[in-house]
This record gives C-alpha cells, structure tokens and sequence, in this order.
C-alpha cells in the first residue's frame, strides 16, 4: 500500500493531493499538465515537493516535515518512463541486468529468463537501442524495471509515444504484470482506453487537486466525473468467456446477461473486462424486436444527469452491473425516462471492444 | 630507439624523453579533476560556479608568462605553498615536476571545455533512469556517464597533451630552461636556436614535435572511433 500526500507549487497553479494506491493498477488519471508526472517523479524521488508524505508498504519515503527524503536509488522503484530511457551504450541484456547490480542479494526477484520470456525479448538480447523499434524499446524498459527488485512499479505514460498498434502490442504486458507479479503499480495515463483496460484503482486528479479516488468500475461508471468530458464516458463490465463461435463472435456472460463481440484471444472461463461507451448506447422503453444489435441489457433508471448541452446521460443498473447512455434531454423526454424506470439498453456488438485501447484521451 | 638516439644528439634526446614524461604526467595528473569540474560545471548549479569557470579559463586568457611568474610566486621556495610543501620534501621550482606543474595548468582550460562539452551531450534523464534503477550517484556516473562522455575524454585527453608538449611560456618562467632538468623539447628548440650552428639541432627537435602530435591525433582518432562504436551508432 503506497500514500501519498503533496504540495507543491506548479507554474499556473498549485498541486494539492492526497491519494492511497492499494495492491494491483492504480491510475492517475487525468487531462495534460494536471501534475500526474510531478506526482510520479515526486513518488519516486526525482522531484523534491515543497511539502508531502509518501509512505510504501510502512517506509518512509519522503517526509519534509521530518527533512528526510530518501534518494532515487534508494527507494526501489521501478520507473518505466514514457521515452523508455534505455542507455544507448548497452546491449539489451545489459540494460535488462542494469537493475540488478543494485538490487539487495535477499530482494526476491524475477529470473532473466522468465521475464525475457514473458515479454518476448529473446531475439533482442545482443542488440543495442539504437537499432529497436518503439515497442520494442518500450518491452526492454518494462523488463529493465521489473529484473531491479521493485517494491513497485511507476510507469508515466508508457504507451504515449507509441502509434495505435504498438499500444495493442504493450499494453497486455501491463495486464500480464498486474495478474502475475503481485507487484503494484502506480500508472500515469490520460487515455480512457488504457484506465479501462488496467485500472484496479483509479485517482483522477484536475488541476492540481484529486478529484475523485476509487475503485475502478465506480468511478468509471460515474458520468460526472469523466474529466475528459462526456464523450469519454463509459461503463466498465466483467464479464466471463463463455464460447468462442464459428461466425467469428465470442460469447461472454455478463451477470448472467449474454454479450456478443468480435473474436477474442481469452480462452472460455477467463474473465475479461469490457468497456461500454456511454454514445453506443440506445435506450429503448419495450423489448427491441427487429434490430440488428445483438446485445440488449435491461435494467433500471437510476439517474439522469443534464447538463448544460442538448445532451443528458442515463445510468442503468443491469444485471451486467451499470451502464451509461447518452441520449438527447429530448429524448429522455419523449420516452419519459425518469430515476426508477425500467428499459432497455442496446448496445452494437462491434462497440464492445476490450481490444480498442487507442483514442479515449 | 638506439636509431633515434643516434639520429638526436644527446641533449636532444635528453629533452624529448623529458618533454614526453613531463606532459604525460601533466595530463595523467590533471585528468581527474578535469572531469570532475567539467562534470560540476556541466551538471550543478552552485553558487560561485561563474568564478570557478573564469578561474580554470584564466590560463588560456593570460599571457602564458603571467602564469609563470604567478606560479613562481606561489611555487617557489619562497611562495606561500612552495615553502610549505618544500618542508615535506616537495619542490615544484626548477625542476620537472614543476615544468609538469605549468604544462598540467596551461593545458587544463582545454581539457574541461572538451569534456564538459561531452556532459552536456548526455541527457541527464539517463543518469535519471539509473538512479531509479539503484545506482548512487557514483555508480551512475561509473556506468552511465564515464562510458558515454569517453570520446569526448580522449579528445580532451589529447588536446591537453599536445599542449603540455607545446607549453613554452610558462614552463620557461617558472623553471628556466636546465638542460636535464627543465629542458622541454620547445625550450630546446629556443635554446638551439640562441647559439649559431645550432638551427639543425632546432629542425631535428621541430620534425619530432611534428611526429609526437600527428602520432596523438592518429592515435586518438582511433580511440575515439572505437568508442563510438561501442555506442551503437548513437
């Protein structure tokens, strides 16, 4: 368990927070130059805050009132950086082990093999940097950081220099790395997509200030806090593996409600999560009959958000767990859509992509 | 070497082998805190930075005779260091440890701007990686810096060199020009050049110091293709 709490002051305005970053994914999440980066480095001692605290699993780390501030290489944090950092010098190999020279004889760590494997770096071992491509790179860093004996890993935007298939490439090793390790990790991100994909927490930050911090599924599934607007909001569903079908659709069980998507790699019986963007969603006050979506979710009104635009957002308790809609004040209207009401939601199979990680932000 | 013993006459000699020990020693001993006030002026803010930059450029501004005389007047067995030192059995003024002295500080200027040039060439987020990596500053600058800056030090390294050897001003100001002792090839060559008859001893000299500069930048050429190799290209 990592908390964390700051001060510092940032050209334009002032950062001011508090957060707690239980075992699995934490995200920062929020729009550029909200200070995410200042809260990571600070978390990792590149950055001395004005004032703060930051404890890990009971060390203290950093705390000005008491002038102790624990350096960089002392502090066992592995730092996955946006632009990798690779040192150029090196093989593969050697910035793989660089981590390890340093790390304590009795910290438990990871073997170069199993890492190597799980990330599929074999081939790259004897190269140098120069010559590996973004993703690339950007796998070696990843491994470099986890083969240091991290108590934690701190990735700042991992995936931002990266064009749309290398995210694709990249991001299941964060998933990989939040299942399998246990460590816990601390992740920069701006992009929806990604928080949907990997967040077990999520501490959305706003000019300098947390905004909201929770659980993932909670504060995704909460239209109002969606700091990159109302387009980016969405809810996120588990949801089992249940067939794979010849037509190309995989089947999940969500809650006992079936859901139908493009072919998945997961294997039947895995869970799996889902993201439901809130403008794919139609509501409907009867059963559809005659429509072309495959995926219909009935459930409960439970609120009606407005603002200040044509457009209002519905949330709908289902058996799937919430689900967002956006429809027009006109609509909602029309249809007499009020807290409590029953209907349902229709949502196009080919909107349910687990794999789409890019745009969002 | 017997050919080349036999080539030079023996004052000659005498003074090349001694030009070659007095600036291989000056850059061996001014090496290391070359790099480190490159390193500082390169990476750290401190108050006081503007003055230590003025005060390593100074010999590179100054006559080269000012120089000599200030470190005869601070070295010299009457000097405020030169006599503490003599107590311990130290003694810079008219000997070869003072012409090292003078060609170490003549060629110091020029070996910080090479270095500190290759420092600002690293990007510090490197050293940054590494320090979340576990290296201390030190190690960090073992592993991360020293091997990239190499090309940049082996350029500094041979500059300072081929300055030690050419250093004439202040060599001869502050330790005279002793045939054995303090005579340095350029001092010879000066020497030679004083009495008649002396000009073919004087061309002899010049065609070595030629020899001993070229062979420098060959060799330095190569050491610093090698090491850019090893950088992958960078």
């Amino acid at each position: 368990m990592l908390t964390v709490s700051l001060r510092h002051a940032l050209p334009g305005f002032e950062l001011d927070v508090e957060f707690e970053a239980p075992p699995g994914v934490t995200v920062l999440f929020g729009r550029s130059g909200t200070g995410k980066t200042t809260v990571i480095q600070a978390v990792a001692g590149l950055l001395r805050p004005s004032q703060g605290r930051v404890v890990l699993n009971g060390n203290v780390l950093l705390d000005t009132e008491r002038h102790h501030c624990l350096p960089p290489h002392k502090r066992r944090m592995g730092y996955v950086f946006q632009e990798g950092r690779l040192f150029p010098h090196l093989t593969v190999r050697q910035n793989l082990l660089f981590g390890q020279w340093f790390a304590p004889r009795d910290a438990s760590r990871e073997s170069l093999d199993r890492v190597v494997d799980m990330l599929g770096i074999g081939p790259l071992l004897t190269r140098r940097p120069s010559g590996l491509s973004g993703g690339e790179k950007q796998r070696v860093a990843i491994g470099r950081a986890l083969l240091s004996a991290p108590q934690m890993i701190l990735a700042d935007e991992p995936l931002s220099a990266l064009d749309e298939a290398r995210k694709a490439e990249i991001l299941p090793y964060f998933e990989q790395l939040r299942d399998e390790t246990g460590i816990p990790i601390l992740y920069v991100s701006h992009s929806v997509a990604e928080v949907a994909r990997l967040a077990t927490t999520i501490v959305v930050l706003q000019d300098g200030k947390v905004q909201r911090q929770g659980p993932a599924a909670e504060v995704l599934g909460d239209p109002a806090i969606m700091p990159t607007g109302v387009r980016a909001a969405g809810a996120l569903l588990e949801a089992k593996v249940v067939r794979h079908h010849s037509d190309g659709l995989t089947e999940l069980d969500a809650g006992g409600v079936p859901l139908f998507l493009p072919q998945i790699t997961k294997t039947p019986g895995s869970i799996t999560r889902v993201r439901i963007s809130a403008h794919d969603v139609i509501l409907s006050r009867q059963p559809p009959e005659g429509l072309s979506a495959l995926n219909i979710l009935p459930g409960t009104i439970e609120q009606i958000r407005t603002g200040s635009g044509p457009g209002a957002i519905v949330s709908l308790n289902t058996p799937a767990g919430r689900v967002l809609a956006r429809v027009t004040r006109r609509s909602a209207q029309a249809l007499h859509l009020d807290p409590g009401t029953d209907c349902f939601a229709v949502v196009k199979t080919v909107s349910i992509a687990p794999e789409d990680i890019g745009g969002g932000g | 070497m017997s050919g080349g013993a036999a080539w030079l006459g023996p004052e000659e000699w005498q003074a090349v082998l001694l030009s070659l020990q007095v600036s291989i020693w000056a850059t061996l001993a001014a090496l290391p805190l070359a790099v480190f006030v490159a390193y500082a002026l390169a990476r750290w803010h401190f108050p006081g930075k503007q003055i230590l930059n003025s005060l390593v450029h100074l010999p590179l501004i100054l006559p080269p005779v000012v120089t000599g005389y200030l470190l005869l007047m601070v070295f010299g067995t009457k000097g405020p260091v030169g006599s503490v030192l003599q107590q311990v059995g130290i003694v810079f003024a008219f000997r070869w440890t003072g012409a090292a002295l003078a060609a170490a500080i003549m060629a110091f200027p020029l070996m910080v701007r090479a270095i500190r040039l290759s420092v600002e060439a690293v990007d510090p987020k490197l050293e940054q990686a590494a320090a979340t990596l576990g290296a201390s500053r030190l190690m960090c600058f073992a592993t991360i810096t020293l091997p990239m800056i190499l090309p940049g030090l082996i350029a500094g390294t041979v500059l300072g060199f081929a300055k030690a050897m050419g250093e004439f001003g202040a060599t001869i100001t502050f330790v005279s020009s002793i045939p054995g002792q303090t005579q340095t090839l350029p001092s010879a060559i000066y020497t030679f050049l004083q009495v008649p008859g002396g000009e073919s001893a004087a061309l002899r000299l010049t065609l070595v110091s030629i020899a001993v500069a070229l062979s420098a930048l060959l060799l330095s050429e190569l050491l610093a293709r090698r090491a850019a190799a090893r950088m992958g290209g960078r």
